[in-house]
């Protein structure tokens, strides 16, 4: 399906200070088993978010009132493990529009852009940079420009130029899919099917 | 003519056009799909009015949700029944070859492809799984997409995909006894950690890989993925071609002389370059088994389990996290640790050869009391042959019982689940929290190590 644009964002952010947050932490594979793109955002980190018999665990800081806002903000080498796109449906529907870590996994980074999520890569201290502000005030904003690919710390004013294939920038500034392009190259496969 | 790697070889070979700043149009030969990571990618193919444009190369197997037992009757989980259902449904729709469960080509996704011959030398094989990289044995671009691509596959016979980078992992010299390919693989992510290989493809070669068997080679390109690596292959040769003949869907005739003759070119040419190469020795390799949460983290069994002395910060704080997990301690050995459940299958190791090596040790001997195990096999043809080679009557005798074929407790999408705090020696990929069910811990070994802990109900060496 179409993808939502994404401009630019300007947002508090919730810590997750964990390395190596892998899919299966993202979503258990046992709530995979949905036949239609719904309902995953309930089940974002599942058995860090709640505790035995569904009782929200009021340690893990998606169920602290104190943190809210659409930016994610992660340890090292996020999303490694499965290909499961629900990962990213399932932080996508829990309402964030951003993931900012140091290292993202490559799969994860892919479906990631593939649902108008925005992974944001910056250095390790860059990184420790934005969860100590975080830390100092959860109510902490950070504005994330995608024309300028920039992420800024509001608070401290230091501003960090991210990366992003320039196709998959234009994809996003848009809300386009890959889909309808590949559709639309049909003569082009035929051609090299025939030439093979 | 410029040096190219294997890789480019196959890669360069299957792009349709390369836009412009962005990715590349990726040709798919091959598409394997299974139930779970489909369905919302037929349904975005039906809103946008769209029928699969190759489903003569696709083909679907259901092996993620479904039970190892009992597999006549109807699935009792009634989401996992639906989304098995659902397949089914999708590819008839659309025409494509469904191996449902009971009949003779079903099995774990990534063991039927090579088994029928599907997977061969020189092709792109996608499926929305990671672990598509155990293809990479056969010399195969093959790796792991989402559900969008999913998508992009069945609308065009095409992803779009930026062209990784090139890494070479040697590894030289003669492998000691009792040392397997899932030793080999979880030897070079202990070194190289399970984001060393991120933004590469993994070229693996040197002796002690080419003397692996296919299936041994398949263990190791399965796990190139715990690496962070887009995929891993493995130049074709004899034992790929000899392996690939006569299998259904090989080719025949004069097509077989055709295509042997353009296998032969996939090797990467003497002066071509790697982004990132690693040299290993043989002969540092031992059965290893994995203490921590993540694949990365394991070691010789002989050895102790590492201490967090010289990490910092949040990689002190994660190394912690996990030894937690586990309920481990730092620096104690691992060796005489509790087993509870033993796993033999998966996509890594749920081969005739992995069947086989298990037997060959529970031979005469008797299960563990403490110990459940279950023995999976990756495919209906898999069981048959275990059958065939009277290997049930020795792990019968043994006290062991064979299951019908599946992804189960890998995954624990079926009801084979590790209750929690209970402690699984398993042959598959993943060691994650929760992996093989909620509070469940995996150690995750070769099939070797797994026959010694569940004929001795502790971590033992082979």
């Amino acid at each position: 399906m179409p993808i939502d644009k994404f401009i630019k964002l300007e947002s508090a952010a919730v810590p997750l200070p964990i390395e190596n947050v892998d899919t299966d932490q993202i979503i258990p594979a046992r709530f995979l088993k949905a036949v239609e793109r719904k309902g995953f955002g309930d089940n974002l980190f599942r058995d860090w978010r709640y505790l035995e018999g569904d009782e929200p665990n009021p340690e893990f800081v998606m169920n602290n009132p104190e943190y809210s806002g659409s930016i994610l903000v992660a340890g090292k080498n996020f999303g490694s493990g499965s290909s499961r796109e629900h990962a990213a449906w399932a932080i996508y529907d829990a309402g964030f529009s951003v993931v900012v870590s140091s290292f993202f996994a490559d799969i994860f980074k892919g479906n990631a852009l593939n649902n108008g999520l925005l992974p944001v890569q910056v250095t390790p201290e860059y990184l420790e940079e934005v969860f100590e502000t975080i830390e100092k005030d959860n109510k902490a904003k950070f504005t994330v420009d995608l024309e300028n690919q920039t992420f800024t710390n509001n608070t401290t004013g230091s501003s960090f130029e991210f990366e992003i294939n320039p196709y998959k920038k234009t994809c996003l500034l848009n809300g386009y899919d890959d889909i309808d392009y590949l559709v639309n190259m049909k003569d082009e496969i035929e051609a090299f099917e025939q030439n093979r | 003519m410029e040096a190219k790697t294997l890789f480019d070889k196959v890669w360069d070979a299957h792009v349709v056009k390369k836009v412009e700043g962005g990715p590349s149009v990726l040709y798919i030969d091959r598409h394997l799909i299974h139930e779970v990571t489909s369905p919302v990618a037929f349904l975005g193919l039906k809103n946008r009015g769209l029928k699969v444009a190759r489903p003569g190369q696709t083909t679907a197997t259901p092996d993620h949700n479904v039970p190892t037992t009992n597999q006549h009757l109807s699935i009792v989980d009634e989401l996992s029944r639906n989304q098995v259902d659902k397949l089914k449904t999708n590819c008839d729709e659309h025409g494509i070859t469904f191996h449902g469960l009971g009949t003779e080509g079903h099995g774990v996704v990534h063991i039927i492809g090579p088994e029928q011959g599907l997977t061969q030398p020189g092709m792109t094989i996608v499926c929305g799984d990671s672990h598509t990289s155990t293809h990479g044995a056969f010399g195969a671009v093959a790796f792991g997409i989402g559900t969008s691509e999913v998508e992009m596959a069945f609308a065009s016979q095409c992803i779009m995909q930026p062209k990784p980078k090139r890494m070479r992992i040697t590894v030289d010299g003669e492998l000691k006894p009792g040392v397997m390919a899932k030793d080999i693989v979880l030897y070079i992510i202990s070194k190289i950690s399970t984001s060393g290989g991120t933004g590469h493809f993994i070229e693996f070669t040197g002796s002690a890989i080419q003397s692996l068997s296919m299936e041994g080679r398949m263990t190791v390109c399965n796990m190139s993925i715990e690496s962070g690596a887009r995929g891993g292959l493995i130049a074709p040769d004899e034992t790929t071609f000899e392996y690939v003949k006569g299998r259904k869907y090989a080719p025949k005739g004069e097509d077989w002389d055709k295509a042997l003759a353009y296998w032969k070119t996939l090797k990467t040419d003497d002066n071509a370059l790697f982004d990132t190469e690693y040299t290993f020795d043989a002969a540092d390799i031992e059965p290893m088994i994995t203490y921590g949460t993540n694949p990365g983290m394991g070691i010789k069994i002989s050895e102790n389990i590492p201490t967090s002395d010289g990490l910092k910060g949040n990689d002190k704080k994660s190394f912690q996290k996990s030894l937690e997990y586990m309920g481990f301690k730092e620096g104690e050995p691992i060796l005489g640790k509790p087993v509870d459940y033993v796993f033999l299958g998966s996509c890594t190791n749920g081969r005739i050869e992995d069947f086989r090596t298990f037997a060959k040790y529970i031979k005469g001997k008797k299960k563990a009391d403490n110990v459940v195990a279950w023995l999976v096999p990756g495919s209906a043809a898999v069981e048959k042959q275990i059958r065939e080679e009277g290997l049930v009557e020795i792990m019968e005798e043994a006290g062991f019982e064979l299951r019908q074929p599946g992804c189960s407790a890998c995954l624990a999408m079926n009801p084979d689940k590790v209750p929690a705090g209970k402690y699984s020696v398993s042959t598959t990929n993943r060691n994650f929290e929760g992996r093989q069910g909620p509070k469940a811990r995996t150690l995750l070994s070769s099939p070797l190590v797994a026959a010694a802990c569940a004929v001795s109900g502790v971590v033992s060496m082979p």
